[in-house]
């Protein structure tokens, strides 16, 4: 059950000027340890400049899947292709086009942030004019210059993705891989990394991120979704929200406010047309089956006794989508 | 091959200056020679002794004086029963109980055999041995002394004469095994740690998506580190001439040169194991399994020669054994390359080994 949504064109002559522009494609890849499957038959295509965004619950397998991307582990079966190359034959010529940066902080916290960087220009292989150079830039961009001789121990989590980011910029990759880039940040630092990332993505670098966040999947140009070691979901936020499966027919998203919402959930997942609630920030998203409305729904939870009520219809969010989708594959899973 | 060689080198060096255990690196080698230099010494002399002296006459005291003067014997009291004596050895106040008989001086003045016992305490076989010769050499002497023959009209005269080390000072010989066992020891874990400790922070996965190659990697964490491990061998050799006195023999460019040799197996081996361990304290483990071979098999404490067939054959396998010849060779018998050419010419080979093993090892991406 892969749901896939296309681009609304896709005439042959798109499609053949597509290749050109293709950053990674994974085909088919799987990745066994002894008796366990980590990813199952993946595939996806990611377009340059594209920001891809790669979710999944813990343990679901997204950092396999990037590490074979990456080279660092070789797929059971399938094949993988970053910017034409094949990631198993041509590891060693992939290695200079990609830049990664792993779920934990993995510099040298005994070294300091020029040190870092200067130790990461040099094993890309860079000379000294041109390590210069590309210092100067990437400290420029992520913000490092006043804190060159500080040792990286001491640096905030925020600063240390920054420089994290930095090290991996330096040879100037065209193509990204964080995992977790944001993992344990505080929420300035979050938005100025992803700002960070737009911009990046703006001068076509592609980014393959992964990430637990929802709002950061919203600002993907792709989303991905895989569970249970299964891509689930793949496409563009918007189209995803607009899948049958999770609007079915007759039924609609609705935003229930209250001034407590915590009390007011199972208040709603026992009314009858209620097929499904979640807390969603402050408020309850539930997805409701026709005849009932807002308007109702309204009435339903004043006279269970709550206050304040107030809803409105909305779309999906992403959440919404890929809780619905876990859903129904476990579902499907229980029901074989 | 070595791509990113340099980049590693300058990297490992801030590494080792910043880390507050290099401060370490060059007192624990002089510790532990100290530690064990002064400890390991099996040169017996003054072994604790009690007399049951049943006789008690000029003839009986003669006798325990000459005991004493052997040098092997101190008196540490009397005795006046078997019981006593017996408990003197079992609650190890003594290790020698020497009794002599009531007619030991009647019989001796007229010419019949005279017994006399020493019970020695057979728990350490080397103490044991020794006061058992000596004390049978005593009766021997006295014996033919008694008898008006003095030892220089022996019809066969045998001259031993000791090379080396003339005086059997057990320092000379285990000083120089010691040396090759601490750096055996230091080395081992300079490497086992350096790459796990990548492995445990995560670097090691950012330098394997990077274009470094293997060699320079595992070359750029072994150069460091085999400087830091000839300083060691330096530092002990120093005050192993001038601290615990013990000369070298043959050529010092040599002995500095086949250490430099062995420590390419020994850093080789650390790295090995930091291909294999997880995490630091199993890298810990893993160099403390080496170190007992190194420290039983290679004839530090043990001599080869009379191992069992089967562990003498495994003490061809541990690098130290070459090591530990060679450092014996030269220092205690001057010897030259001609007589070392193949000890140097396997730990040479153990190096190639363990660095072809550690880039194989290596390969096996994480």
């Amino acid at each position: 059950m892969l749901v896939i949504v296309r681009e609304t064109t896709s005439d042959e002559h798109e499609r053949r000027t597509r290749q050109m522009t293709i950053a990674i494609r994974a085909d088919g890849i799987t990745r066994k340890f002894g008796p366990l499957t980590a990813v199952s038959d993946v595939s996806f295509t990611i377009e340059k400049g594209e920001i891809f965004g790669f979710l999944g619950p813990n343990g679901s397998g997204k950092s396999t899947m990037i590490r074979i991307l990456c080279g660092l582990l070789q797929p059971s079966s399938g094949r993988a292709e970053l910017d034409g190359l094949d990631v198993v034959a041509q590891t060693e010529e992939i290695k200079r086009r990609i830049g990664y940066m792993s779920q934990r902080f993995s510099l040298y916290e005994d070294l300091t942030v020029e040190e870092n960087i200067d130790f990461y220009g040099a094993i890309y292989g860079l000379n000294p004019t041109a390590l210069a150079q590309r210092r100067r830039a990437v400290v420029d961009l992520v913000g490092l210059d006043d804190r060159l001789e500080q040792l990286a121990a001491t640096l905030s989590g925020g600063y240390k993705q920054r420089l994290a980011l930095a090290c991996c910029l330096l040879h100037e990759p065209k193509i990204i891989f964080l995992d977790e880039p944001t993992a344990g940040i505080d929420p300035v630092a979050r938005r100025e990394i992803w700002d960070l990332l737009f911009r990046l993505a703006a001068e076509g670098t592609t980014l393959f991120v992964t990430t637990h966040y929802m709002d950061e999947a919203e600002r993907c140009s792709q989303v991905a979704y895989i569970y249970l070691s299964k891509l689930i979901a793949i496409g563009r936020p918007q189209d995803l929200k607009r899948l049958p499966e999770i609007t079915p027919v007759g039924c609609a998203w609705v935003e229930v406010t209250s001034d407590d919402a915590t009390q007011l959930l199972p208040l709603l997942r026992r009314h009858a047309d209620v097929v499904d609630a979640t807390i969603f920030g402050e408020a309850i998203h539930a997805l409701v089956r026709q005849p009932t409305d807002a308007a109702a729904l309204i009435d339903y939870a004043r006279q269970q006794g709550a206050h304040e009520v107030q809803c409105r219809a909305v779309p999906p969010s992403l959440e919404d989508v890929f809780v619905a989708l876990t859903r129904l594959r476990r579902s499907a899973a229980e029901g074989r | 091959m070595f791509s990113g060689l340099w980049a590693i080198l300058k990297k490992e060096i801030i590494h080792i200056k910043r880390d507050p255990a290099t401060r370490f690196i060059f007192a624990i080698p002089l510790v532990e020679l100290l530690l064990f230099g002064y400890a390991i010494d099996t040169d017996v002399k003054h072994v604790p002794t009690v007399v049951f002296d049943l006789n008690r006459q000029r003839e009986s005291r003669q006798l325990i004086k000459e005991f004493e003067n052997t040098q092997y014997f101190r008196l540490v009291g009397e005795v006046g029963s078997d019981q006593e004596l017996q408990s003197a050895i079992v609650g190890g106040r003594a290790k020698v109980g020497i009794k002599i008989p009531p007619d030991y001086s009647t019989n001796l003045v007229n010419g019949r055999q005279s017994q006399v016992q020493v019970i020695i305490d057979g728990s350490d076989s080397t103490i044991a041995s020794r006061v058992l010769n000596a004390s049978q050499q005593l009766g021997f002497v006295k014996s033919l002394e008694r008898d008006g023959i003095s030892p220089n009209q022996f019809s066969i005269d045998i001259r031993p004469r000791l090379l080396f080390n003339p005086n059997l000072l057990s320092a000379n010989f285990y000083v120089p095994g010691l040396i090759g066992i601490i750096l055996q020891l230091v080395t081992v874990f300079l490497t086992a740690f350096a790459i796990v400790r990548e492995r445990e922070r995560g670097t090691l996965e950012q330098l394997l998506v990077s274009p470094v190659s293997k060699g320079g990697l595992i070359a750029g964490k072994l150069l460091p580190y085999t400087a830091i491990g000839f300083g060691q061998t330096v530092l002990v050799l120093l005050l192993m001439v001038f601290l615990f006195g013990v000369p070298i023999h043959g050529s010092v460019t040599l002995l500095l040169f086949l250490s430099l040799v062995f420590l390419v197996p020994a850093l080789g081996m650390g790295i090995v194991i930091s291909t294999f361990a997880r995490n630091q304290s199993e890298a810990m483990q893993m160099s403390l399994m080496t170190l007992l071979p190194a420290f039983l098999l290679s004839g530090f404490v043990f001599p080869r020669e009379s191992m069992p067939l089967a562990i003498y054959l495994i003490s061809f396998l541990i690098p130290a054994t070459y090591y530990l010849e060679i450092l014996r060779g030269i220092i205690l018998r001057g010897a030259g390359i001609a007589a070392l050419w193949d000890e140097a010419l396997v730990l040479a080979g153990f190096g190639v080994f363990f660095m072809i093993l550690s880039v194989v090892r290596f390969k096996k991406h994480l």
